[in-house]
């Protein structure tokens, strides 16, 4: 495919999909309502918040080959002190995003200048071992802060009128939508720029950056903060999309989820890491869908429990693609274009 | 006095527990460089074996928790053994995939008994004498914490055994120093990889049981939240090391009983965090280096 063919076919889409909320157009069996409704564009703008996510996942992960176990802690940012600062410090949404954003820099910036001290595993653990002292934190619900395990659900008066009710979810499907292509044009204007080119060096053969004279460290560190920030940025757009923060974020299997949803997609490259967190979101919530189903419901307990978890489904299916696709999504469909 | 005792008996408790997660998981990394996130998952699946077992056993409460302690045991070693050679051996050339897989597992394992068993905690019977207390110092000790501490400390035992005095462990040890030499050797060491991950299963889903009867429930996330602490226990105590597992586990679990105890709840895990952090910042390497 040329290139000209390639940009033309994106920005096909993307005009599609901006043009979407005004499409009453029926998917049957992809979506349970028409394209515009409320419902439907709900799950695509959080799949659209999980593939920005994803890709950022993608940048330590993928690029510069960090096996962070803790960058739910980055997108637990976004969420709660922008939920914090709306709700208890009563700012308004432009404060509470400028409050976020300086958080958003500021703790992988510190944390990551300590966890990079270490590699591999006992880097891997270390960046775990934070993340889970942010969940900690969240759960305890510190002076009454962050409402512990039934989360912080918006009050309100706190957000502009366009950003509340379910008449208004196609303007939170645009700000998804914007979110994730902000998102993707920084990362691809990252890895492609020659700080970029030096993560993927280091992925490849850190020893040897260090030899040619560049200091690892530092990249690295760059790498981790960018990607901190973006997915804090992520969290923000998330908490407008759900109204409220709930600690399921926080927790560990929620970063072993945003490693499935990369795997899944192909590790190591832009459009796979976002295709891949899109696809575990429409999973993850059409799966649970399945349990409910009659069809499902009449099985013996022997299929129907499996088939009603729709962890269980997703796990296998990382399972075998680990096993069998190694690439996934991404390298699947580059090996067909290459038979 | 008697606060001091009692914190302390059940930090050393809590710290049992720990270790029998963090042996396996120790042994694992350091013979084979596979961090085990599906650990967990053996801990759940032979707390919840050991419970299906116990409650099918008809009367006496002792029968029935040692059938439970019995088939707990197996179906950890088993689902470990299992794990090694159906996901772990196709994946020896691709480490982070290794990793992957046992991420995997651990989900969907979690998964299917929240989806079999519910969400709800459930209640162990225990026998009486182990919803008894012992006074110790004044302090009214469960005597659950015995039991706990001393299939500990016997599972140390066994392993400093297996590990110092057997050919087997020989090559576990041998293996972690430095694998490609046994390998070199004509020693084969894929069957070593197999016992290292049956015998953590084993201790897993023993500590998934002992778990059972220190809490008095067992629960499907339960497991997760131990692995998390016992790689925290592992990083510290030095991968590849039994011992400074066993002492760093005693560590944390005595650190996270006072904390919670004498600051707000929550505090301890907090600390424990922040003490990972610290060793780490002082000896990337943990505090011991060396195997057994």
């Amino acid at each position: 495919m040329t290139r000209v063919v390639r940009i033309v076919l994106l920005a096909a889409l993307g005009v599609l999909l901006i043009a979407l909320p005004w499409l009453n157009v029926p998917l049957p069996v992809v979506f349970d309502a028409p394209l515009n409704a409320p419902g439907t564009l709900n799950l695509l703008g959080l799949c659209f918040v999980f593939g920005a996510l994803a890709l950022t996942y993608d940048l330590v992960f993928g690029y510069v080959g960090l096996l962070s176990f803790g960058h739910a802690l980055y997108f637990t940012v976004g969420v709660y002190v922008t939920a914090i600062a709306l709700n208890r410090w009563h700012l308004p949404l432009a404060g509470a995003i400028a409050v976020t954003a300086l958080a958003g820099i500021l703790l992988p910036l510190v944390l990551g200048a300590i966890c990079l001290r270490m590699r591999d595993i006992p880097f891997a653990m270390v960046t775990l071992a934070f993340a889970e002292a942010g969940s900690i934190l969240v759960m305890q619900n510190p002076g009454g802060l962050t409402g512990g395990e039934e989360g912080l659900a918006l009050g309100a008066d706190v957000l502009p009128a366009g950003l509340i009710g379910v008449a208004n979810t196609h303007n939170l499907y645009w700000i998804a939508l914007g979110a994730l292509i902000l998102t993707s044009f920084v990362a691809w204007w990252a890895v492609n720029s020659s700080a970029g080119h030096v993560w993927q060096a280091i992925r490849e053969n850190e020893r040897r950056v260090g030899v040619l004279g560049l200091n690892p460290y530092l990249y690295k560190l760059g790498a981790f903060v960018l990607a901190g920030f973006l997915a804090s940025c992520a969290g923000i757009v998330y908490l407008l999309l759900q109204g409220g923060a709930n600690p399921e974020v926080t927790t560990s299997s929620f970063t072993l989820a945003l490693l499935v949803m990369v795997v899944l997609g192909g590790v190591g490259t832009l459009w796979g890491a976002v295709l891949g967190g899109i696809v575990y979101e429409y999973l993850d919530f059409r799966l649970v869908g399945l349990a409910n189903n009659t069809t499902v419901a009449n099985l013996p307990a022997l299929l129907r429990v499996p088939l009603s978890e729709p962890l269980f489904l997703l796990g296998t299916l990382f399972i075998i693609l680990v096993l069998f696709v190694p690439g996934g999504l991404a390298g699947a469909v580059r090996r067909v274009r290459r038979a | 006095m008697s606060t001091i005792a009692l914190l302390t008996i059940t930090g050393v408790g809590l710290g049992a527990l720990y270790f029998l997660v963090a042996a396996g998981l120790s042994l694992i990394w350091g013979l084979m460089r596979v961090l085990n996130f599906a650990h967990g998952a053996f801990f759940t699946v032979a707390a919840y074996g050991g419970w299906v077992a116990a409650t099918a056993v008809p009367g006496n409460l002792w029968l029935q928790w040692l059938v439970g302690l019995l088939v707990a045991v197996l179906s950890g070693a088993l689902f470990a053994t299992l794990t090694e050679v159906v996901l772990i051996r196709p994946l020896y050339a691709r480490p982070v995939g290794q990793v992957l897989v046992t991420v995997g597992l651990a989900l969907a394992t979690v998964a299917l008994v929240q989806g079999g068993f519910g969400n709800d905690p459930k209640t162990l019977t225990l026998p009486a004498w182990m919803n008894a207390t012992t006074a110790v110092l004044g302090a009214d000790i469960p005597n659950t914490r015995w039991i706990v501490i001393g299939a500990a400390l016997l599972v140390l035992g066994l392993l400093l055994f297996f590990l110092r005095r057997t050919r087997y462990g020989l090559i576990v040890r041998a293996g972690v120093e430095n694998r490609a030499m046994v390998e070199a050797l004509g020693i084969d060491v894929q069957r070593a990889f197999t016992l290292v991950f049956a015998i953590g299963g084993a201790a897993a889903g023993l500590a998934g049981w002992l778990a059972g009867a220190y809490y008095g429930t067992i629960d499907p996330v339960r497991g997760s939240a131990m692995l998390i602490f016992a790689f925290i226990v592992v990083v510290i105590g030095g991968l590849g090391s039994v011992v400074g597992s066993a002492i760093a586990a005693v560590v944390v679990g005595i650190l996270q009983q006072y904390l919670n105890f004498y600051g707000a709840a929550g505090v301890g895990d907090f600390a424990v965090v922040l003490l990972l952090a610290g060793v780490l910042l002082i000896r990337p390497g943990g505090f011991a280096g060396a195997a057994a």
